[in-house]
This record gives C-alpha cells, structure tokens and sequence, in this order.
C-alpha cells in the first residue's frame, strides 16, 4: 500500500511524457510535409545566432519593457525547472527533497527559485496587464480575437498558478521551513498556515506538491494545442533561421533550368520530354506542402507576439495584410492537413488550401517586401518568404497577378524596363 | 541645365581596348524617371570630379530583374539576369556601382548563383571608399548646420545591413543629422518595394508614403535625403500631399554632395 503514491506518480509521468512525446513526433511529421531545406552551409553562424538570439534573447530587448519581462520569464522557467528533477525522483521513490544533503548549496538554489518564482509572478501579471487591460494594440488585431486570445490568458493564469504551488508548498513543509535553509521567500508565506494542525498543514502541503507536477505535465501537453510551442522550437527554428543577407531572396533552381534551356541555341526547341522523365515543378507555393520544412517550423514557433505585424508598413496604414496572420494561417491550415492524414491515413484532398481559403491575395499584393518584419521576429521566422512564394505560385502558375503589374511585367519583357521606354534610349539622360 | 558630363560607355572604353574602374549600373529610373535622371547626373559630375574612370552599359543596359521578382515573376527575373550577366561577363566587369539599392540588393545577392559574381557597392558606400581614399571632398557648403533627416531604404539597410554610409556622408556635409523615430533597423518603407511602385496600394486608410512624410516631418528638417530613387519619388509625393514641398526638399545623398561643392 505504502507504494501507492509512487505507482500513481509513475503513471502520471508516463502518461504525461507519452502524450507529449506523441503530439512532438505528429509535429515532426507535419513539418517534414514540406519540402528539404539543406542548411549544411554556415553551421558556426547557425550556432552563434541559437547563443545570441534564442539563448541571449537578444532581439526581444529591442522593445525593452516586454522584452526585460520576458528574461525573467525566461530564466525563471529555465532555473525553476532544476526544481522538477528533485520533485520526479522524489516522487518516483518516495523519498523527501532528496538533495537536501547538498546543504548550503541546497539552501542556495532553492532560495533562488523562491525569488525567481516571485519575479516570474510579477512579470506574468504585468504582461496580463499589457494583453488585457492596457488594450496594446498587437493585441487586438483582428486575428487575435478568440482562441489566440483565450490562449496567451491560460499560458498566464498557468504560470501565474504554477509559481504560486510552488511557494505553498514550500511554505507549508514544516521541516523545509525549520530547516530554515532556502526559505527566502516562503518563510513569509508561512505565517498564512499557521493556524493549521499539522495533519493539515502537511495535507495542503501534499496536495501542492501533487498539483505543481501535475499542473506541469499538463502545461507540457498543452504546448501542443498552443502558441507556446515556441518554448522548445524558438531553438530549432533559430538554428535554420537565414544566414544570408535579409535581401537575397532564393532563385528557383526550376526556373533556372528551365530559362537556361529557354537561352540555349543548341536546344531542340519540339523536343520531348524524355520517358519517364520527372514532372516539372510547380512554381510557387499555393498550399504548406508546398512551402519548405523551415517555413512550416516557422509557423509552429510562432507564439503571435505580433511584433511583426506592429512594424509592417501596410499593417501600420490599414491594409489587410498581418504577417502574424500569415504564420497563424500557415499554422492552422497545417494542422488541418495533419488531421487529414491522421483520419485517412495519408493526405486526402479536401478541397482546401492555404491560398485564398486562408490567405487571400490582398494580403499578399500589400506587402512592400521591405524586411521589418523578418527583422521584428524575436526568434528569426520569415513570414516574407510564405508571401513571396505564395506571389510565385499567383504570378507564375495562375497569371493571377494585379493588372498593373501585368503591364509593369509586359514592359520589362519588352523593352527592359518597368516603363515603356525604349532600351535604345537608356543613355538619353547623359546629354539632356 | 546643359552642364557637360563625361559618361562613357563600355563598349567605347571596349573600342579602346581598356577596362574601367568601375562600372555604373544606371538603373531603369536612373536612366528613365526625370527626377531620378538628376540623381545619375549628380553623381556622374561627382565621379568626374573625383576623377573616377568609369563607364555605364547604356543601352545595353536592362532592368535587373527586381520588381518582376518581388512581384512573384521568377521567370522573367531570371531572363533579365541571364542577359544582363551575359553582357557583364562579355566586358569582364569586376566592380559595379549603383544609385539604385534594388539593383544593388539585386546584382551582389541574387546574381552570383547565376553566374554574375561582382563587387557591388551602393553610391553612398563607392562615394565614402573615395572619401576614405581621399578623392572626393565632401564639406558643408550649403548644407552646413541644417537640419537634416535620413531616410533609410529598405534594400541597403535591413536588406543589407548597411546604416552607416550615407549618414558618415551626411556629417561630413556638416549637417545636424536628425533621426526619425523609426530609423536603421527599425525604419519604415517608403511604400515603393516589392514591386509596389508600380501598382496602387491596396485598401487600406494611409498611403504608406504619406504615414513616412509625416514621421520625416516631425524631425523638422530642411531637406529629407534619400539614397533611392523610389524612396525619393515617395517621400516628394508625400511632402507635396502634405503641401510642405515649397519649405522641405527630398534629396539624395548624391545630390547633396555635388550642390555642396557647386558642381
């Protein structure tokens, strides 16, 4: 009977680890639903950009009040969590804060937690206020309403609630606090529970203790439904974030060869294509199959700070065009192809895709292409990229472009230039 | 004006059997927009005056490609690039420098994995390098003291990361260089990328341009300077919407540096 506790905490673990483990590997199906990236070139970069940006947080200081918070947030998640280790084997094997051998040094991380989880406290209730009270405007665009909403509140109200279970039951373990080693901060909870009897006292204590474990591996599994995955993949997705300069955008290796042959005297302009020859490629991307691997690990680290969508220039004067919007709606409709796969066992055409049924072109013809918010992202996502090969796949496979553009096109081809001037005139203004 | 400017071209320095130091690549608007014809001019009377021997394609000379690529036309971007590379690999060309930042984003990054590898500086970049070699002198003239406020294009900035040239340019003309509130990394579109220059904006309530105006207005300065063509037809259209264009000029770096010598 004694090992009822550890057997309920065992499976608690398993089932919690396993549900997470089932959803991460469903995302890694998902993303490899798009097509192989090589990012083989510029590891060191790679690597100096996960130190700098994702370890060093060193593009959310840009905006330094959100940005300060959400280091604490940060750091405090990270340290705290050397907390759930001793709270696992002591659970599995029942015994009771298991390092506390470790003595002063005990004393010290546990006092650094206790004033982490105050600082985290306060920083989560400030960035409920800024979402909820001080009406910021990222957080009230028109994507935002409903789940993405619902959404950054319960990551809140779960940190708010996971600190808080923390202090408890540090503050109610009677022989934690006449240890009197760590206790910066819960020693002043303490008083609260005085009045209890010890039988209570160390029932509320337990019961803490359960619900800060289970409410972390539920939190864990919730990670999965939410914006927050970004905890884990702001890494990842850093490390296959560009290296090259924000200008350069890809040249389609598909075009090239079709343009090369296009250029070549010797080509047989009736031939063929060779039996069994490869289909040509389609150019552009008008669904998430077509967008590449890290785009679509793109749209799932998105955690919709908006930041982008605040410093986008058509955002800004009232266009539709949100690249927020664009990473939700890569995320959603991928989603959707994942739930298809799980129903029919392989992608069944559902008469749906990522362009128009949840991008529209006018949000794709607003964008200017200027980069703010490719610079704007926190952990390097590239909405621009989605809205360049989307414009491709318009452009290239549907002639869907505006008519203006048409003509702008017609003149380049003309006469190489966006106006229609002759080429033989391009030295003219030496000597007007 | 009916000032003489030495612009060769490089079939004639071909003809000659000698290379240039550099090639000006022109551009479409520096070649065919009026406003934008005065930004070549201004910077060819600086390259004569720093006796810089170059040479431009004329009318060999086709658009780099980038409106139709930002638009979503990878095809025809890439045709205008095969042929501009062929015509630059024929002249052997090594160095190339523009008044343009999109063909300049265009010709240093998307034209190497095509087979066009150069050394491709933006005007404000050569103009600090002859600075630098002491060539060109660049002091206030008339620019000294006014207040002054940069524009940064998209394509030389975030797009490449290069802030600091025009603005060294800017204090060497002795000027009270005042910044926008969005400014380097974090400034605002002028509105004429990704091909929308040549389209109207979609719905929205403000002109991108106009939203830009006002920023630069706010700074109070005497002349915004520009270091791109459209970014200069932008903000001028945006100063004459604000009927501001009799008080406020829209300048590039360019010109600023040539009026300050009196060339």
């Amino acid at each position: 009977m004694q090992y009822i506790p550890n057997i309920l905490f065992l499976i608690a673990l398993a089932l919690g680890v396993g549900y997470f483990t089932k959803n991460i590997r469903k995302i890694i199906r998902n993303i490899k639903l798009g097509q192989k990236v090589d990012a083989s070139h510029d590891k060191a970069q790679r690597w100096r950009n996960v130190v700098r940006i994702a370890l060093g947080q060193s593009k959310m200081v840009v905006r330094p009040v959100s940005g300060l918070l959400h280091i604490v947030v940060y750091v405090g998640f990270i340290i705290i969590n050397i907390e759930v280790l001793e709270i696992i084997i002591d659970g599995l094997f029942g015994t009771h804060r298991i390092f506390s051998s470790m003595g002063a040094f005990y004393g010290f991380l546990i006092g650094t937690f206790e004033v982490l989880a105050v600082l985290v406290f306060v920083a989560v209730v400030v960035f409920w206020f800024r979402r909820n009270i001080q009406r910021i405007k990222r957080f009230l665009s028109p994507e935002m309403k409903g789940w993405p909403k619902n959404d950054g509140n319960f990551i809140l109200y779960f940190e708010m609630v996971l600190m808080t279970l923390f202090l408890v039951m540090n503050a109610t373990d009677t022989p934690f606090q006449e240890m009197n080693n760590g206790n910066v901060i819960s020693q002043y909870i303490a008083p609260l529970f005085s009045g209890l009897s010890e039988g209570v006292l160390h029932m509320v204590e337990r019961s803490a203790w359960w619900l800060h474990i289970l409410g972390i591996l539920v939190f864990l599994n919730y990670l999965y439904f939410s914006k927050h995955l970004h905890i884990i993949l702001a890494f990842p997705n850093v490390y296959f974030g560009r290296t090259n300069p924000k200008g350069q955008f890809k040249n389609l290796a598909s075009v090239t060869k079709e343009v090369k042959l296009m250029m070549d005297p010797s080509a047989d302009p009736f031939a063929a294509p060779a039996d069994g020859a490869e289909a040509p490629a389609k150019f552009g991307a008008s669904d998430v199959m077509d967008l590449s691997t890290t785009q679509l690990l793109n749209a799932y680290t998105c955690t919709e700070c908006g930041r982008c969508t605040s410093e986008c220039p058509a955002n800004q004067t009232g266009k539709k065009l949100s690249p927020r919007k664009v990473m939700m709606d890569t995320r959603d409709r991928l989603e959707e192809v994942g739930k298809n796969i799980d129903a029919n066992g392989e992608f069944k055409a559902d008469g749906k895709q990522l362009l128009g049924d949840y991008i529209s072109t006018e949000e794709l013809w607003a964008c200017t292409t200027c980069n703010a918010c490719v610079e704007a992202c926190p952990v390097s996502i590239d909405p621009l990229s989605i809205i360049m090969d989307m414009r491709q796949y318009l452009v290239m496979e549907q002639s869907a472009a505006p008519s203006e553009l048409n003509v702008t096109m017609t003149n380049i081809e003309n006469n190489a230039a966006p106006w229609p001037f002759n080429q033989m005139d391009r030295a003219n203004w030496i000597n007007e | 004006m009916s000032e003489i400017i030495k612009v060769p071209t490089m079939a004639e320095y071909m003809a000659q059997g000698k290379n240039p130091e550099v090639l000006f690549w022109v551009g479409c608007a520096g070649s065919f927009d009026d406003r934008a014809k005065k930004i070549s001019k201004a910077f060819a009377r600086l390259l004569n005056n720093a006796g810089v021997d170059f040479a431009v394609l004329g009318a060999e000379e086709g658009c780099t490609g980038d409106p139709a690529k930002r638009a979503g036309n990878e095809f025809l971007f890439q045709m205008q690039a095969m042929m501009n590379i062929q015509v630059l690999n024929g002249y052997e060309v090594k160095k190339i420098v523009t008044t343009c930042p999109h063909c300049f984003n265009t010709l240093k990054n998307e034209y190497p994995e095509l087979g066009g590898t150069y050394e491709v500086m933006h005007h404000t970049q050569f103009l600090k390098s002859l600075l630098n070699e002491g060539r060109l002198k660049v002091e206030g003239g008339k620019f000294k003291g006014k207040r002054i406020t940069f524009h940064d294009p998209c394509y030389l900035g975030r797009a490449n990361g290069e802030y600091e040239a025009p603005r060294e340019l800017l204090r060497k003309l002795e000027v009270e260089l005042v910044e926008m509130k969005r400014c380097k990394s974090r400034g605002l579109c002028c509105g004429a990328g990704g091909a929308q220059m040549f389209k109207e904006p979609e719905k929205g309530n403000k002109d991108i341009n106009v939203e830009r105006t006002e920023e630069a207005l706010e700074a109070k300065p005497e002349v915004i300077a520009a270091g791109c063509p459209f970014c200069n037809t932008m903000m001028t259209d945006g100063v004459k919407n604000k009927e501001k264009e009799d008080s406020i000029a829209v300048m590039d770096i360019a010109e600023m540096i040539a009026t300050a010598q009196d060339l």
